[in-house]
């Protein structure tokens, strides 16, 4: 059983106990404990159950690369699914349950999997789960969902906040280790600023567990010394808790600070997403241990030689009493030794190497543990716990010499450096022959935008795997980036010798299938050595296509154990060089982020910025209901008691056509365009012309995109003679403003023309209704007589003392003005209006009632009747596209044979013989299928409403043929699949002559 | 998240203050151009492993547009420059030339 030793863990403070939950259960640690150290402490091995088989699974590592250890943390608006135990930090409070298991973690159904594990190889979705066609819908992806997956979704909002932060450097360290330590006090010696990152809340890396020798002292100690140094310098930025998350183009590094994950709910944020912008990226990342893959390598208790080390030494946690290590390198010998010298027993140092020497093997043999060179584990033996290991010849097939019964296998297949970020922006790498891993290429680095090398790889990162290597790595590293020598001497590191390590891909190298069906690469998604052989022999020869077909280092840890061993199987089943196969791309973010990092402080009502009209607190303050309309919230109706939005909106159309209503119509974009070639700019950019518009007068326009389709439309306004204003659709305003800017700027940049968005400087406030000018009179300044204002004109005044400019223009059909004041006036106007206009019978109407009214009027609405796939032609708008003009923009797109075609679907008005309302998106249906099986169309909706007006439906849709089928009767589809019969009608369905306008 | 000096205020804008505007250096084909031209006009377009030229804006700055010469391989910017011109500046061709031998032309 794993257990807490009497003494040592150089991170633990006995003084401080913790209390925690797993699975309900009540448990102590100690301050500086993981989740993962703690849990072993207690004897949970058991932690979780893999994805596919629903193996038992217990720890395996020590770090980031944790593939099995994960839980859900936290409860209610602080659950978090998926959390590496490794990582954890413990505190007092924490509260853990195991993942993917039904009912429990100890008893699982789904572990049924494991016994027919047979008929479950690699691609098993894709081969069995094809016939019957229904099936997969109804039948398997519902089971399949109900097994598969690993964490629940939280069902809470998320209590914790999250911050962004901005850093600046010129060198970035990632990596607290003695690598990283050495190149960032080089570095800044120099005279750079320089920022460190380190992952967890301790540095040193490896180095103090290992027992490495600095300047004749105990790593530990030059760790301190330095972090000390470092962190009194003005230059340095030192920073715990920091994970890298990836590194972009030109210097851009995202890193994850875990600010208050060990102490939720303090106040503080619980992370801080980081954005670096720097100069170069040193990473000193240090390596990863690779597993081996021998049969029942998965069993609980069967953990990586280094991560066994850590729980010892910096712990006090043994994972058993009678720990087999198994190994092909010296590293391994380490963890023997710590064993040993903590009083635990090491039946036996199981070496894949025939021939072995070195000081760590002299010492581990001084040690007296028994060492077997040239053998491997046959069979791990056990269930939810190793019970022992069955030995053999590494050059064999399996025979069992020997069985020896232990608690806990220590195994060691070599190290990989960790080399993910050196690979986010494009770096390259080189195999190693003689460590087995794939090491980072500087000749073939990460470029930034001076087409220098950005990313430079110090130490164990750059596959340099022993300590005195390490340092002077780490000041070359620094003197690279820093572009000249930085005049530093690495500190000396005494280390032991090491031989060589041996390549060991499966052990035994013989082995049959059995055995390599209890092999695991990937612990997390359940990929063995049988499973990567299957794929090859099926014929997926790209490591990419293998990965996405056998989940190969798919799952959360992305990999990070599984990758190199995989290759190597891939590799050897196909006959190909390692590094001819080559490795999967390695993709940001290096360890899962927190969705809520990434949002920060974008949530609930910051998420997007909010734009308010002048007059946006008296209509909150007056019942309206908002509506989105881009960032804006414009009133969709404004509600009198119980009344429903649909009443409302029907109560304001009717007031509106009988006595007057008033719209905020302030969001409306506003673009003065001035210059002597202003006229000439505006020709090209409206269909029309605008440059004859006489001064004091105004013209509806139509904007078209380079390839003919409509994409926005307004009144323009010719304020005087050098000057226009364009109005463009509330949603439009900046896109055109954008586009205007865009053809000035890039096509035409000898035109002397200048833009303005002026659409916040103005309020505007549509007065519609048959009492519109008495109302306008009563306020008094302004002659808006018909004589003075006519329609399609406007004049400039003072509107009961507020500088006013009024539009005689209409988009109700009504008699209407719009009034534009200066923003600051735009609540006065509104309140003096509706104050003089209660003897009137005034009343504020929204969005809806203005969409209805124009409907009623056949005024086409981008976005509705558009989609960007409509020409003005096909709205039946020819008469606002100038035929005299040479060109303007999308004129040389609308004559495209397609867009000229007479076949094209057009405008036309519906109504439905019983006077229903025809529903949203409803098409009508043609005879026969077209060549996908599916229903021919000739025709669909485009706006529909009741009229409240008229007392029916009505709607305008676009429809082959257009008005040439006036009266015809056709039928609409509907949402239960019945029709509905609608004739064609004009589209103009109120006030065809315009008589209610023309007073 | 590149890195692109505005030419007009002399800004490191960072890409999150610019707008991406497509290839640069198109030439426009209005009413009465053939249908192949115009086609290539508004369609075709190239995507290079290598030199490539763009239109920015700087948009959430001086607001202008300017256009950027750089390495989609490498992320090696090798200039920018106003828009105001129908072809990339002579010095500028000249500096990728030397960087680039196989380099074709804009």
């Amino acid at each position: 059983m794993s257990t807490r030793l009497s003494k040592g863990g150089r991170l633990i403070d006995r003084t401080k106990p913790q209390t925690f939950t797993f699975n309900g259960k009540s448990m102590a640690g100690f301050a500086g404990d993981t989740l993962a150290s703690a849990l072993l402490a207690n004897d949970q091995m058991l932690v979780g159950r893999s994805f596919k088989y629903h193996r038992p699974r217990g720890i395996v590592g020590s770090g980031p690369e944790e593939p099995n250890a994960l839980v859900n943390l936290g409860t209610g608006a602080r659950f978090e699914p998926n959390q590496r135990t490794t990582t954890t930090e413990l505190f007092s409070g924490l509260t853990a349950t195991s993942q993917n298991h039904w009912p429990s973690l100890e008893f699982d159904v789904g572990v049924v999997n494991n016994y027919v594990a047979r008929f479950l190889p690699a691609g098993f979705y894709y081969k069995t789960f094809i016939h019957p066609r229904f099936a997969w819908k109804h039948v398997f992806e519902p089971i399949i969902r109900q097994s598969a997956g690993l964490g629940q979704v939280p069902k809470e909002a998320d209590a914790d906040r999250y911050e962004y932060a901005y850093g600046f450097a010129d060198i970035l360290v990632v990596g607290g280790g003695i690598a990283g330590l050495q190149a960032a006090l080089a570095a800044a010696k120099a005279g750079a600023r320089v920022t460190v990152l380190e992952q967890t809340a301790h540095f040193g890396g490896r180095a103090p567990v290992d027992g490495d020798v600095i300047d004749g002292k105990p790593a530990e100690e030059w760790v301190k010394a330095t972090v000390q140094a470092l962190s009194a310098m003005e230059n340095v930025t030192v920073m715990a808790r920091t994970m890298a998350v990836g590194v972009y183009d030109h210097g851009y590094v995202l890193a994850e600070e875990k600010v208050a994950d060990h102490t939720p709910g303090d106040g503080r944020p619980k992370k801080r997403m980081w954005r670096l912008r720097v100069g170069k990226i040193i990473t000193a990342t240090g390596a990863i241990e690779r597993p081996l893959a021998f049969a029942g390598n998965d069993i609980p208790g069967v953990m990586l030689a280094a991560a066994v080390r850590d729980y010892v030494v910096n712990h006090g946690v043994s994972v058993g009493d009678r720990t087999v290590v198994v190994t092909n390198n010296d590293d391994a010998y380490r963890t023997a030794i710590a064993l040993k010298e903590a009083g635990l027993e090491v039946p036996v140092i199981l070496d894949a190497r025939a021939a072995v020497s070195g000081d760590l093997h002299a010492k581990a043999r001084a040690l007296g543990i028994r060492v077997e060179t040239g053998k491997a584990v046959v069979k791990v033996k056990g269930g939810k716990r190793v019970t022992g290991v069955a030995i053999g010849a590494q050059a064999g097939e399996g025979s069992v010499l020997e069985e020896v019964a232990c608690d806990a296998v220590a195994m060691s297949g070599g190290w990989s450096p960790v080399v993910h970020l050196f690979s986010h922006c494009g770096g390259k790498l080189n195999w190693d022959e003689a460590q087995a891993h794939f090491r980072p290429d500087a000749n073939r680095a990460p470029t930034n935008q001076n087409g220098e090398a950005m990313v430079y790889a110090a130490g164990t990162a750059n596959g340099l795997l022993t300590g005195d290597q390490v340092l002077a790595d780490a000041v070359a590293a620094a003197d690279a980036a820093l572009g000249k020598a930085s005049g530093v001497a690495a500190a000396s590191v005494t280390v032991p010798a090491e031989g060589a390590m041996l390549p060991v891909w499966i052990m035994p190298q013989g082995a049959g299938p059995a055995l390599k069906m209890k092999m695991w690469l990937d612990y997390q998604n359940d990929v063995k050595v049988s499973d990567v052989q299957l794929a090859a022999r099926e014929g997926y020869t790209s490591v990419e296509h293998t990965k996405r077909y056998t989940t190969l280092g798919m799952a959360t840890d992305q990999g990070k154990l599984s990758n190199i061993n995989g290759l190597a199987v891939l590799a050897n089943a196909l006959h190909e060089d390692i590094p001819r196969v080559g490795t999967t791309t390695f993709r940001p973010p290096y360890t899962p982020v927190t969705l809520g990092a990434l949002a920060g402080e974008s949530r609930g009502e910051i998420f997007q910025p909010l734009r308010r009209s002048p007059i946006h607190e008296w209509h909150e303050a007056h019942g309206a209901y908002m509506e989105p309309v881009g960032l804006w919230r414009r009133p969709y109706c404004f509600t009198r008691g119980a009344e429903s939005h649909e009443a409302s909106v029907h109560r304001e159309i009717l007031n509106t056509r009988s006595n007057v209503g008033l719209l905020d119509a302030s969001t409306l974009g506003k673009i003065i365009v001035k210059g002597p070639d202003a006229g000439k700019f505006l020709d090209m950019l409206y269909t029309n012309v605008m440059s004859n518009l006489g001064v004091g007068k105004c013209r509806y326009g139509l904007m078209c995109s380079e390839q003919g389709f409509l994409s926005d439309d307004g009144v323009v306004v010719r304020l005087s003679d050098d000057t226009w204003l364009c109005h463009t659709t509330t949603g439009g305003a900046d896109r055109i403003h954008g586009w205007m800017e865009d053809w000035l700027q890039c096509e035409w940049w000898d035109w002397q023309v200048y833009t303005a968005n002026v659409t916040e400087q103005y309020a505007q406030i549509a007065v519609a209704g048959p009492k519109a000018r008495q109302l306008l009179e009563k306020l008094g300044g302004m002659d808006v007589s018909k004589a003075a204002l006519p329609f399609m004109a406007f004049s400039e005044g003072s509107l009961g003392n507020i500088p006013a400019r009024v539009h005689r223009i209409s988009f109700s059909g009504e008699l209407s003005y719009e009034i534009a004041v200066p923003a600051s006036h735009g609540l006065a106007l509104w309140e003096r209006l509706i104050e003089a206009g209660q003897e009137f019978g005034v009343m504020p109407y929204g969005t809806e009632a203005m969409h209805i009214m124009r409907a009623e009027k056949g005024f086409i609405m981008i976005g509705d009747e558009t989609d960007g796939t409509v020409i003005p032609q096909d709205l039946n708008l020819g008469w606002a596209i100038s035929k005299k003009k040479a060109d303007y923009l999308g004129k040389r797109g609308q004559e495209r044979n397609y867009l000229a075609s007479p076949d094209r679907w057009k405008l036309a008005g519906f109504e439905t013989l019983d006077g229903s309302v025809i529903e949203d998106g409803a098409y009508i249906p043609a005879v026969g299928n077209n060549p996908n099986g599916q229903g021919n169309t000739q025709g669909r909706v485009t706006s529909t409403y009741h009229s409240p007006t008229l007392g029916k439906g009505i709607a305008m849709g676009l429809i082959h043929g257009g008005l040439g089928r006036m009266g015809e009767v056709v039928e609409f589809t509907k949402m239960d699949g019945g029709r509905v019969k609608a004739r064609v009608v004009d589209p103009v369905f109120y006030d065809k002559e315009g008589a209610r306008n023309d007073v | 998240m590149l890195i692109l000096e505005c030419p007009y205020c002399g800004v490191k804008a960072e890409e999150t203050e610019l707008a991406n505007g497509g290839e640069a250096h198109l030439k426009r084909f209005g009413p009465g151009s053939a249908d192949n031209d115009f086609e290539s006009y508004m369609f075709a377009r190239k995507n290079p492993k290598g030199v490539h030229f763009e239109r920015w804006r700087h948009s959430y700055g001086c607001g202008k547009w300017f256009l950027a010469a750089r390495c989609t391989a490498t992320l090696e910017v090798f200039g920018t420059y106003p828009a105001q011109t129908a072809e990339p500046p002579a010095d500028l061709q000249a500096k990728i030339k030397a960087k680039r031998p196989d380099w074709k032309g804009y």
